[in-house]
This record gives C-alpha cells, structure tokens and sequence, in this order.
C-alpha cells in the first residue's frame, strides 16, 4: 500500500499520521467544532463533537516544556513538549542548537525525520523541531 | 463527586511491610506479597481464615489476585487487582470499603511486592510502546516528572534548591526510621551536584530503586474494635485518572489530588488544616511540591517556598513523610501501599524516633504513572468517628 492509498482508505491512526509524516507533513485530527485532538484516534474523546476529520498543521510551534537527558556514557539529549500553533501539543525534541539552550518559549519549527535512532522498537518517521530563526527564535 | 460511601464504617486493622532493601535470591512478587499478608494478619491477630477479600497490584504480575489466591490457598468471595501504578492501592482501599459496606466481604487484604532491584530494573518493567512518544526516547518516568519541573520552575519560580529541600527532609526522616534503605545524611548541595538524570532532576531527586513489598487489613468498624491494634478508621477516599502519557497531561502544573483530595475530604468532613500527618507519594522531588499545593497545604505554586528552610523536616511546620518516603525510606516500584502504612503506624503512634505527637488525622496520597493517576485516603484514629 502507498502512503497515498493509506490516506484514503480505513488505515488506523498511526498508519495515517504516518503516512502524512512521510509526506512532510504533521497530521492531527479536529472534531466538528474545530477543536484540535492529539494523539490521532478512532474516535473523538469526551467533550469533542461529533466525527474527527484531518488537518494538516502549518507545522509551527512553541516549546511547552523541556528537558535534557544525561544518559550514562552517551551524548545528552533534548525531549520537548512542543505545543503547536493550531492548539495540539505533542512530544517531539528540539534540533539543531544545544540541548541545555532549549527554553520554554521559543518558537520552533517541524521537520520530519524519516528514521529514528535504531534500537527503539521502531523506525517510522517522527517530527522533530528546529528553532524559528537562525538566531534561536524569539521567546514568547 | 460522592463516593457513596460511609465515612469511618471500614478500618485499616494490619499492616506490615514484607522484606525490604534487597531481598534474598529467588525470593518471588508473590513470595513478597504473601509475607507482607501473614506478617499483617499476625499484626492484628486474624488468620487466613478470616480472609475472604484479596486485592493485589505488582508490576511484575499481570494477575496478581489468582497467583496470591493460588499461593495462600483462599477461594475469597471478592478479588480486585485493579491497576492505575502506585496509587493502585489507595483505589483498593475504597473498593475494599465498598465491598465490606455492601457485604461482600468481612475481612480484606490489600497486597503488593516487588524483585526489581534484585531482578534487574529493566528486566522486570518492560515499557509500552507508545508511538507518538517513546522515539524520542524520554527516560521514562523521569523526563515525565522532569518535563513538569521546568514547567514549575517557568511558571512559578521554583528551584533546583527548592526542590533539594524535599529529598534533604525526607533523608532526615529516613534517619529516624531503622527500616529504610538510605542511612547517612544528606545536603542540598550534595543533590544539587549529583549526577544529572534527565534535567532538573538529579539521581537524589528521584525515588529510590529497592525491592519490597507488604500488605494491609481492612475490615467493618464493628469488628475492628474487637481485634489487637487500635483501628484506623477510613474518613475518606477519592480518586481521579487525568491522562497516561504525559503529553495528554492538561496541565503540567496541576495534578488529579485536586479531585481526589476534594472528594476524600468532603467525604471525611474535614480539610487540609485538620491533618496532623502528611504521607504523599514522593516518586520525585516535584511530586512532594505539587501534591501539597493539589491537596490544599500551600496555595499552587508556593510549594518551593512551602517546603523552604527545613519545613516538612523533622522538627518543622508539617510531618510530611515521615517514613523518608520513596526518596529515601525505598521504592520498589509501586510506593502507594508504604505511604498508606507509614500513616496507619503514625496513627497508632508505633512510630518511635519519628512519631509526630498527638497524630489522630492522616492523608495518604498515591500517585501513579506520571503524575497520571492520584487517589487519596484519609485516615483518623476512633477518636475522629
């Protein structure tokens, strides 16, 4: 199945915002109202109306909350929680700067990853995030 | 928000711990688990005999009632092993409560137990795969708790100092307390310079890794005044689930024990100025903070503060985990059922060294996942009934 096929047939969540990964793009779900749902589900949660359809998000967005993960003997690492500009949050980490200069507040943009790290039980493709501008983005 | 049920109509007669520290080889969850019942129905003075409820949660089990029922010999007339992490057992409380209440059952024991220091953490606490969160490789649970601890310190102004006070006070109960694991003094300097987990939580801001386990009895409040200990009484009990990953979490900052402490203490007729002792789940630093902001001790936001200069330490302003808790006392994985013992000894005044005077109102708070699931008991003596 091509990620076109997965995109318009009864493929599961994952598969859908993974085929929409492959295209670039950062996928999320809306209920009738609009109102944004993150992680891409069946069917809508509690407080949501109606069926989910798919959006595309403009894939900017402010970081949450951060962390850097000192592993023992391994480079460190950022994880983020990154809240986008279309009102989902997701959990993804902030590139190309230190890890330790993530701050809350800066403006990132999303890239996709095709691989991840091997090792983790899975090689899809994730987003990661970049700062907004060259010199960090600016905080919030 | 009502519960249903009655306040102070169920009590806490036995509790016990099971081994702790690190247990002999090939010692079993389910070896744990049924030590930690028959050193707690000794404590009170029934036998197998008597049981006829058993409720049981382990990480290591998937299905810890039958391997206990199996293991103990009991056919009992209701099981549970309902699971939501280390709060699991404050949940089990109330369904003990309810069972007894509704007639269920008489007699009803509450167990867990834990190998994963000696079997190996890794081995015994494979992790779900959650696709839209495990490749990113957050070091689960820390960078949890970490990811809210820099929402905290954003939002509020809280510090790594701040934060170092909550493992510092629970060194100094563990002091006092012969059975825990950790048994030399510590500084917020020493925690400020330990090694770096996942940012801003050091090694000495988060829970211990031990074996253990124990169990407790439960049962009416017509025949616990029959029986060896005095009673703890159950004034009140509530719970809330509010996400599983972290994620999901609504807000960063707040955790369920609003909820669940709302309900328990509306239950029990009483608030956060009426508790003589404060048994919260201390996975983490934070943990201590938000569940004494949730739980009404200091307004939200103020923890750091709240805790500053020795406060919740022995000789402070608040009793706050006075066993030295998952930080310091041990922490086999699933802490729920030790802050519940540690209060029903408090209020028995068994506590020795570290027994808060005059203690005749408990909260026993139990956190579960990361920050996902809280459930809160709070306990008196007879005296409160």
């Amino acid at each position: 199945m091509t990620d076109t096929d997965v995109l318009a047939s009864a493929a599961s969540p994952l598969a859908r915002y993974r085929a929409h990964l492959l295209r670039g793009e950062l996928a999320y779900q809306v209920d009738e109202d609009g109102r944004p749902v993150f992680y891409p589900r069946v069917a809508a949660p509690a407080g949501r109306r109606g069926a989910l359809s798919w959006r595309v998000s403009a894939g900017l967005g402010t970081v949450h909350a951060t962390t850097v993960i000192a592993p023992k003997g391994e480079p460190v690492y950022n994880v983020a929680l990154i809240d986008m500009d279309e009102g989902f949050r997701l959990m993804s980490r902030v590139e190309s700067m230190p890890p330790q200069q993530v701050a809350i507040g800066l403006r990132v943009r999303m890239r996709v990853q095709m691989r991840v790290q091997a090792g983790d039980g899975d090689d899809g493709p994730v987003p990661v995030f970049d700062p907004l501008d060259a010199n960090g983005g600016a905080a919030r | 928000m009502s519960t249903g049920l009655t306040r102070g109509a169920a009590a806490i007669v036995g509790v016990a711990e099971s081994d702790l520290g690190e247990v002999a080889e090939g010692l079993s969850v389910v070896d744990l688990m049924a030590q930690g019942v028959h050193r707690a129905l000794a404590d009170c003075g029934l036998t197998l005999a008597d049981v006829d409820g058993v409720f049981a949660a382990a990480g290591q089990s998937r299905m810890p009632s039958t391997a206990l029922c199996e293991y103990l010999g009991l056919q009992p007339r209701v099981q549970d092993c309902t699971m939501m992490g280390g709060s699991s057992f404050m949940t089990h409380v109330a369904h003990a409560q309810a069972a007894i209440e509704a007639g269920l059952c008489e007699v009803a024991v509450i167990a867990y137990g834990s190998t994963q220091r000696s079997a190996g953490r890794r081995q015994v606490a494979p992790r779900e795969f959650n696709p839209y969160e495990t490749p990113f490789r957050p070091l689960t649970p820390a960078s949890a708790y970490a990811l809210a601890a820099s929402r905290h310190m954003h939002q509020y102004g809280t510090t790594r100092e701040q934060l170092a006070e909550v493992a510092v006070a629970a060194r100094q109960w563990a002091l006092l307390n012969p059975a825990a694991w950790e048994k030399t003094p510590l500084t917020v300097a020493e925690v400020l310079a330990s090694r770096m987990v996942s940012h801003p939580l050091t090694v000495r801001d988060c829970c211990l890794v031990t074996d253990g386990g124990g169990a407790l009895v439960m049962t009416s409040a017509a025949r616990a005044r029959h029986l060896r200990r005095p009673p703890v009484q159950v004034l009140g009990v509530g719970e809330c689930i509010s996400h599983q990953a972290i994620s999901s979490m609504p807000d960063l900052t707040v955790t369920g024990a609003v909820q669940s402490g709302a309900q328990a203490y509306a239950m029990a007729g009483l608030g956060p100025q009426d508790i003589d002792v404060v048994q919260v789940y201390d996975a983490f630093t934070l943990t201590t903070l938000l569940f004494l902001e949730d739980l009404g001790f200091c307004a939200k936001g103020e923890g750091g503060a709240f805790v500053a200069g020795g406060a919740i330490a022995p000789g402070g302003r608040l009793p706050v985990n006075t066993s030295g808790g998952g930080l310091s006392y041990g922490h086999p994985g699933m802490f729920g059922i030790f802050v519940l013992i540690e209060a029903v000894r408090q209020l028995r005044g068994e506590c020795g060294a570290r027994q808060v005077s005059g203690c005749e109102t408990a909260i026993a708070h139990g956190n579960g996942g990361v920050l996902s699931s809280q459930s809160t008991v709070v306990l008196g003596t007879a005296a409160t009934v």
